[in-house]
């Protein structure tokens, strides 16, 4: 062997560096063309950032560790695509900071739960999962029911998101905090809140009218997840990576 | 050979005695200090894991508390057992190894040592006491929020910096490959560290922060973290511990010096690569999922390579394993790191992995690598290194360790083989269809299955708990019971 190995053997900062560099290549060649490849994200219509109700109740479903046992990531398999719907989109988690596909299903993927069930059930599934499914292994998060939503920094929330990339107007950031008591009540004016998020599910979600809990922010994420692309206007040109 | 025998002469054999009189007075009271807390943090990861595991066989476990849901305690038990467990087991054997192959003294001294010690051990309870509150960044393996992140950087940096400096001030010629899986390690999850944990906190007084890539780009990015902190946290480490305890409990050199050098640097070089192996048939583009396919099944031959290597030091000496129980679990560590290294690429082909993914069979196979290897070559070391490092003629009872072996090994198998059962089952159940064309079982019908093999993983854990409160017992009675050993400078060039 012309090339001796002890030199790298003897010197440690030599040893150093050839590491790093030899760790380096792999996730350098497989992350950096996902920024610069175009076709990385599908070219579909109707994704939106969440409003801000959504993005408070995704925060919670974070905060809980949701993701440890529920997917969010129907992959394109026959089964799949029939017990949840059409297999997910890169496009469709595009504003998900951080994503959340999830890596095992003690319970059913969620991707496109939104519109499955009423907000009803999902207030008493929440509640009690058992109630509803009596074989659920789900844990019970009756206290989010009782437990008023703390949306005064969400405007500040929208802002963080909007520095990194997340496209919100200055418009929705100063409207941040009117929008969640807007998407909580159905009698009030929503027409502001849909023009700029549309096909958000308006509704009094835990069927309470008033003040706005941790269990609406829930149910109103739950209820729009998958909802947004309409899979009937896509062509498959579109969703070629 | 030449070369091998050069960096360890010094380690072991026949002149250890010779140059004890001049071996520098190593600083051994951090190293005591890891060995008591990879103890008391890998019960308390065991402890939680049973609690997990009895949640999902029971979900009356979840004791209705916000703070006990399995959400949040299950990131609690991979911290406590990855970071706190393995973490303080690395920190108590690397600064252990780099002291005796170096012949050298730390760099920056007890203080800097001690600043490690108690700054990781902040990170361990920052991270796990957020969990448990609710505060997290949502990534596996990678949850603590950015202050926490912030601080365990500090912390790291000032690891390599102590380690990279005691290399450079050696009085060994050759560095000894122990040393360079370590290296590897340190500065591996440095950069994955930094790579996965991107943030921006929404305010500097509050913990909720959001990472800067989204979507897909942010998924690639967490499975190279998540997959290279098995790889370099749970793999490159305890091989660098494999290179120096197997060896040191065995009284023979490494087998091949050769394999050592193909096996590092093809292990390094792969395992960066394996990630997407993580996110088949998502929305990540195939390109990536077929890289990532291929080299984790490149990823078996140096895997394996590290295990001949390992096997075959005991080469001559086969017979200690039925003298040494403390040996028996290294080897039995050894082997059950070529089981999941076989295991791991097997699963990251597609087809494979169609049926194994989202179900209990990851669950199972990480297990098997995290019980089996990780858990075993840790109580190997522990095993070996407390009487050296109290100076005590030796254990208390090896008849207890062969009681924790047997005891631990029949909880791994209980554990892995109910979660093949469900997690192949739970594949199949998924993709069933009746005679008429329609899906033949509900979601919930798939759980229900679940629960006996549930109920014996449970088992399985509790033996394995058992096991080590066994351990725990026979090093406390080592410590406060056993003969000081008779020579004391044997003790001190160990």
């Amino acid at each position: 062997m012309s090339f001796n190995h002890a030199i790298i053997e003897k010197n440690a900062i030599i040893l150093a560096v050839c590491t790093l560099i030899t760790v380096a290549i792999g996730g350098l060649v497989q992350i950096v063309p996902l920024f610069t490849i175009e076709q990385t994200i599908e070219r579909v219509d109707g994704v939106r950032p969440y409003s801000p109700l959504e993005l408070a109740g995704r925060n919670i479903y974070v905060r809980e560790g949701c993701y440890v046992c529920h997917s969010q990531q129907i992959r394109p398999f026959r089964d799949e695509i029939e017990r949840y719907g059409h297999y997910s989109l890169a496009a469709e988690s595009m504003y998900d900071h951080p994503f959340q596909w999830g890596s095992k299903r003690n319970g059913p993927d969620l991707a496109r739960v939104g519109g499955k069930y009423s907000d009803a059930w999902h207030k008493a599934h929440m509640i009690d999962p058992r109630a509803v499914v009596p074989e659920s292994i789900m844990p019970a998060y009756a206290f989010m029911a009782d437990r008023p939503l703390d949306y005064s920094d969400i405007d500040a929330h929208l802002r963080t998101l909007k520095l990194i990339g997340v496209p919100y107007t200055d418009e929705m950031i100063a409207n941040a905090r009117a929008d969640v008591e807007a998407q909580k009540n159905p009698d009030a004016d929503t027409s502001g809140l849909l023009k700029r998020y549309p096909r958000a599910v308006v509704s009094s979600f835990d069927g309470e009218p008033g003040k706005v809990t941790e269990l609406d922010a829930v149910i109103a994420y739950l209820q729009m997840l998958g909802t947004l692309v309409d899979f009937r206007n896509v062509k498959p040109e579109q969703l070629r990576q | 050979m030449a070369s091998v025998s050069a960096a360890v002469g010094s380690d072991y054999g026949a002149s250890a005695s010779a140059r004890s009189a001049e071996a520098p007075q190593y600083i051994d009271d951090v190293v005591r200090a890891g060995v008591v807390a990879t103890i008391f943090w890998g019960v308390v990861g065991f402890l939680m894991g049973n609690l997990i595991a009895s949640q999902l066989a029971f979900p009356v476990m979840n004791l209705g508390l916000e703070w006990t849901s399995f959400g949040r305690l299950r990131p609690v038990h991979t911290s406590a057992v990855i970071f706190a467990f393995g973490g303080n087991a690395m920190i108590a054997a690397s600064f252990y190894i780099v002291q005796r192959t170096c012949r050298t003294r730390l760099f920056l001294g007890p203080l800097g040592a001690w600043c490690v010690f108690w700054g990781y051990q902040l990170f361990i309870v920052l991270a796990a006491l957020g969990y448990a509150l609710g505060i997290t960044s949502g990534k596996e393996y990678a949850e603590p929020e950015w202050f926490v992140d912030l601080w365990l950087t500090v912390v790291w940096v000032l690891y390599l910096v102590i380690y990279v400096g005691t290399l450079l001030k050696r009085e060994e010629e050759h560095i000894y490959v122990a040393n360079w899986f370590i290296l590897s390690f340190i500065i591996t999850v440095a950069m994955l560290h930094l790579g996965n944990n991107v943030q921006v906190p929404v305010s500097w007084t509050g913990w909720k922060s959001y990472t800067v890539p989204g979507g897909v780009q942010d998924a690639m990015i967490q499975w190279w973290y998540g997959h290279n902190a098995v790889g370099f946290f749970l793999t490159a480490a305890f091989l660098g511990m494999m290179y120096y305890f197997i060896p040191k409990a065995a009284g023979r050199p490494v087998y091949s010096y050769r394999l050592s050098i193909v096996h590092f640097w093809s292990l390094v070089f792969l395992y960066i690569w394996a990630g997407p192996h993580h996110l088949h048939y998502t929305s990540l583009p195939d390109w990536a999922q077929t890289l990532g396919m291929t080299f984790s099944v490149m990823l078996w031959m140096p895997s394996w390579g590290g295990m001949i290597n390992g096997l075959m030091t005991l080469s001559g000496v086969w017979d200690k394993l039925r003298t040494d129980a403390s040996l028996r679990f290294s080897v039995t560590a050894v082997a059950f790191y070529g089981m999941s290294t076989f295991e791991g690429p097997m699963m990251s082909v597609k087809a494979v992995n169609a049926l194994s993914h989202y179900t209990d069979w990851t669950v199972g196979h990480v297990h098997s690598g995290a019980m089996g290897w990780v858990g075993f070559i840790t109580f190997g070391m522990l095993y070996w290194m407390v009487p050296q490092l109290w100076r005590r003629e030796g254990l208390y009872s090896q008849r207890l360790v062969a009681w924790h072996f047997w005891i631990a090994t029949l909880g791994i198998v209980l554990y892995i083989t109910s979660m093949w059962v469900s997690g192949i089952m739970q594949g199949l159940m998924w993709r069933a269809y009746d005679e008429y064309g329609f899906l033949q079982y509900s979601f919930v019908e798939t759980v229900a299955a679940m629960h006996p093999f549930y109920v014996i993983r449970l088992m399985g854990g509790l033996l394995y708990l058992v096991g080590a409160l066994i351990m725990v017992f026979n090093l406390w009675k080592t410590v406060t019971s056993v003969a000081p050993a008779r020579t004391a400078a044997a003790a001190v060039t160990a």
